[in-house]
């Protein structure tokens, strides 16, 4: 089986977040493997274990997502690819990426493909739908279950809560919900293989691919965090003080109720 | 300049959502008086194509197949394309549902436009239309505009008005047969767990409980409280995986989003991936017994204390106010 991975570097969101030059400010930021693509690194490893075959990771960014790369190397896939696109292209969207994975998987003959089912940072959830679109090979969304029988697939779906079971077929790319499964820590001597295994680095000319060829269609204006919301008020005095005075704030001052 | 805007109505349990009435009311604005089709996809929803002119829309287009029963993204977008084909319109509006997450980016790379996700705002500005949307699990916002093709967003449900409905308003509901055929996806069984009552992303109260509820028996208090407010029952993550609630009632990153006039925390501590769902509501309220949870970073109104005693008496207070209102 030949599985690949979609992995985005990202911002760990659970970190503080501040502005400078109207961006967000990554110069002291933690980034981390997208929570969702874990869950897909992991599911790919299962996968390959299972039925044989290889696991490739693939990202679009710049040099520094070969430390998540690595990463996902440790944690047992079998090759990198990062699509470089630093030099190339000033600011991408959720088309450009998409677009740059696809021509790079078009000619992989994947048989499964998967990614997170949405970037915590960007949070669009669009690039694997777009992936899958593009290379004409059917999707599912936020899975929590993939089982694979000969080239016949079934998957369990989480929709706003409820479950679809679905069946489709190989090549097939699906994104990860949480629920899929619990992603391995790498071990020691895992993060030592890594270091011997490939990390392909391609750019867009690798590709055959023009910087107008991934143009963004949207732009960002502007970026801002949300006003800073003034303290909340907690109460105090007697438990039963307390619940009037809420009652009666929710419904004459917040005037929600 | 007037845009021909195309909305997606969307039809769950036997009625249309009502982000379906948000996306003609986001359409209206990003029309500046071109005109909005609603497009309806199923087996028989066409009885649904008034509301939704009674709604704003100018017209409706239906298309119905037995295929289209379920969604799936193949049969969905062949109705979709047809559609868009004929009409040519210049910009689409859908929900941010689980439906509308999944189709659109298809859609948009269909057509090769760009496609802005999980909005919460639009505006007319110089000339453009602006669309906010929330980046960073909600710890930011950003702007966007779309620079090359249609205009084309998804719209996060509770967040953009709708238009005044008026039960006058006319407008042709008219259906086109499209050939739906090789779907690639089946759906072979559905099990629904969604809750009974209000529909949680759409619902104007919410009542969340987290792991500090400690047990199944320990969401009742929460549910009489929901039943008071005409609202709906939430959960945490960690309400969830400690199976006092169906993960049906999830709210966060991974759960349902939530935009609720006001958002009742209780025994919730606050991680990122929980804000994430909720931290656009209006109100937030915490009730937790740790005064140094992240919960109260955000609520507007706290209550350090035991939710077992807080929730209940909380009941009756609303009980007398509304008695006596
Ligand atoms: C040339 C270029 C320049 C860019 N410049 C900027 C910039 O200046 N500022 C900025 O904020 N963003 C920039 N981006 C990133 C871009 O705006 C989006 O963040 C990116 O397209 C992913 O969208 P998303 O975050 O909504 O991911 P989603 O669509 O939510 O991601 C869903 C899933 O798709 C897969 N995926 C997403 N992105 C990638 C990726 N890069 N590589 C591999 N798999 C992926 C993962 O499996 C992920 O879980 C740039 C992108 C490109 C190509
Ligand atoms: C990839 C990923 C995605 C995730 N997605 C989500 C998501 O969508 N939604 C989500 O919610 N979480 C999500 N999580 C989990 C999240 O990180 C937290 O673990 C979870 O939200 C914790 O739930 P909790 O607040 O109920 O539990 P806890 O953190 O255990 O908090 C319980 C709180 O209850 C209080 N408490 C206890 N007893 C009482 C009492 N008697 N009265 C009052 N207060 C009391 C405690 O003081 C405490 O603050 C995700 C995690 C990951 C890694």
């Amino acid at each position: 089986m030949n599985i690949y991975v979609l992995l985005k570097r990202t911002f760990d969101t659970e970190e503080k977040i501040t502005i400078s030059g109207g961006r967000i400010n990554e110069d002291e930021a933690e980034f981390i493997i997208n929570p969702y693509d874990e869950y897909a690194v992991e599911e790919a490893i299962q996968v390959r274990d299972t039925h044989g075959g290889e696991v490739t990771v693939v990202s679009v960014g710049t040099e520094e997502a070969e430390k998540q790369l690595r990463t996902a190397l440790a944690m047992g896939a079998d090759k990198a690819v990062l699509i470089n696109v630093e030099d190339d292209v000033e600011d991408g969207d959720q088309f450009s990426t998409s677009k740059i994975l696809a021509e790079f998987l078009k000619d992989k003959e994947a048989d499964l493909i998967i990614g997170g089912n949405v970037a915590i940072d960007g949070g669009s959830g669009q690039v694997g739908p777009r992936v899958a679109d593009q290379l004409d090979i059917p999707y599912v969304t936020t899975i929590t279950k993939l089982e694979i029988n000969e080239g016949a697939v079934t998957v369990t779906r989480d929709v706003e809560g409820d479950s679809e079971v679905i069946k489709t077929s190989l090549p097939v790319l699906v994104t990860a919900q949480q629920g899929l499964n619990e992603p391995r820590y790498p071990s020691l001597p895992g993060i030592m293989k890594a270091k011997k295994k490939p990390l392909e680095e391609l750019e867009l000319d690798d590709l055959d691919l023009e910087e107008e060829d991934v143009e963004a269609k949207t732009k960002t204006i502007e970026v801002y965090l949300p006003p800073q919301k003034e303290a909340g008020k907690v109460l105090s005095g007697d438990l039963s003080d307390q619940v009037k005075e809420l009652v009666n704030l929710l419904h004459t001052e917040a005037k929600v109720i | 300049m007037a845009r021909k805007m195309l909305t997606l109505g969307e039809v769950r349990d036997g009625a249309l959502r009502n982000v379906s009435f948000e996306a003609i009311g986001a359409a209206k604005i990003a029309s500046d008086g071109g005109e909005v089709v609603c497009v309806l996809i199923g087996n028989n929803v066409k009885e649904f194509g008034q509301e939704l002119i009674q709604y704003g829309a100018d017209r409706v287009v239906v298309v119905e197949d037995e295929k289209l029963e379920q969604y799936t993204p193949d049969g969905f977008s062949q109705a979709l394309l047809a559609v868009i084909e004929t009409e040519q319109p210049e910009g689409l509006i859908f929900g941010h549902t689980a439906l509308g997450k999944d189709l659109s980016p298809k859609i948009a790379g269909k057509l090769g436009s760009g496609l802005i996700s999980d909005a919460t705002n639009l505006e007319a500005a110089g000339g453009n239309l602006v669309f906010t949307r929330p980046i960073y699990s909600g710890k930011a916002f950003e702007k966007k505009i779309i620079t090359d093709g249609l205009v084309f967003a998804t719209i996060r449900p509770n967040n953009i008005a709708p238009l005044q409905k008026d039960d006058s308003r006319t407008g042709e509901v008219s259906s086109v047969s499209v050939e739906i055929k090789d779907l690639r996806t089946i759906i072979q069984d559905v099990v629904r767990k969604a809750s009974e009552g209000v529909d949680l992303s759409e619902a104007k109260v919410v009542i969340a409980g987290g792991r500090g509820v400690k047990s199944e028996e320990g969401f009742e208090p929460l549910k009489k409280l929901a039943d008071i407010l005409g609202g709906a029952v939430g959960a945490s993550r960690g309400a969830c995986d400690a199976e006092y609630c169906d993960y049906s009632l999830q709210i966060g990153q991974t759960g349902k989003v939530v935009t609720p006039d006001l958002y009742i925390a209780c025994g919730i501590s606050g991680a990122i991936q929980h804000l994430a769902g909720m931290s656009n509501s209006k109100v937030i309220v915490a009730i937790n017994k740790d005064p140094e949870a992240n919960i109260f970073k955000v609520a507007d109104y706290g209550i350090v204390g035991d939710l077992f005693e807080v929730v209940p008496m909380l009941t009756e207070e609303f009980k007398k106010l509304k008695i006596h209102s």
